[in-house]
């Protein structure tokens, strides 16, 4: 069975030093790797405000790992972050489902328009400077719905 | 019975074919018709992480907005339940704000 992908997101106290993230880090990779799983990539999103008080805090250092593994070591990361203390929040969600979704829809809709645009004689891919301008979607996006208006 | 022009009042486009009374003052209230952003703007992945994205969709109150309201379609709608109650989990989102 090909292995399922994860992401991990958790949540440090905001006065944590860049070293102890990277310690923090080597931890979980030491986790992942004894239970024949990997990394993918590591993302630290930096110190961000939280929407709500966690315990005391109103600041949190994100990071973001993407790992593939099995359901088995995830398990066992999850255990290991509720436990420590200087984690204050954590998150695990299985990706690689969704993903494959998400691809299927998006190269479905690109070869349905390049065969329309082909039986239609265009060239398959829009030209530069053919159709709706680019800035006039992102232009009417929020007014399409007056959230007040009940 | 007649009704005086003015009682239909300025709204709408009505005004011209007061002709049809009654069955057509009410009809012409016009209302904008909702597409689901989603559908319109073709994204395909809805995101816990992309607080910009679900911003709209969460208002003052921290509640997620209905679909009566935002106009977006069931599957979405879906969707972006589970992403909205994922990021209040990272408190990227609020639960509450009063």
């Amino acid at each position: 069975m090909a292995d399922r992908q994860y992401e991990l997101v958790y949540i440090l106290p905001p006065d944590v030093t860049d070293q102890q993230v990277t310690e923090l880090h080597e931890q979980l990779e030491a986790v992942v790797s004894r239970m024949s799983g990997q990394i993918e990539r590591m993302e630290n999103w930096g110190r961000r405000k939280l929407a709500y008080e966690i315990g005391h805090h109103k600041e949190g250092v994100y990071v973001l790992e993407v790992i593939n593994g099995t359901g088995e070591l995830m398990k066992e990361l999850d255990r290991r972050l509720r436990v420590m203390d200087q984690v204050i929040r954590h998150l695990v969600v299985r990706v690689d489902e969704e993903k494959k979704v998400v691809d299927r829809t998006r190269t479905k809709r690109q070869t349905e328009s390049e065969r329309r645009r082909v039986k239609r004689g265009l060239p398959p891919v829009r030209q530069p400077g053919e159709g709706r301008r680019a800035g006039d979607a992102d232009e009417s996006d929020d007014d399409r719905f007056d959230a007040g208006e009940v | 019975m007649a009704f005086g022009e003015g009682r239909g009042g300025g709204r709408g486009r009505g005004d011209k074919k007061t002709g049809d009374k009654a069955q057509g003052q009410r009809r012409t209230l016009f209302r904008r018709r909702k597409v689901c952003k989603f559908c319109a703007d073709k994204i395909d992945d809805i995101n816990y992480k992309d607080v910009k994205l679900l911003g709209p969709f969460v208002p003052e109150r921290g509640k997620i907005l209905p679909r009566r309201i935002s106009g977006t379609c069931a599957m979405h709608q879906r969707k972006l339940q589970t992403a909205i109650k994922r990021a209040r989990q990272l408190a990227l989102i609020p639960y509450v704000t009063d």
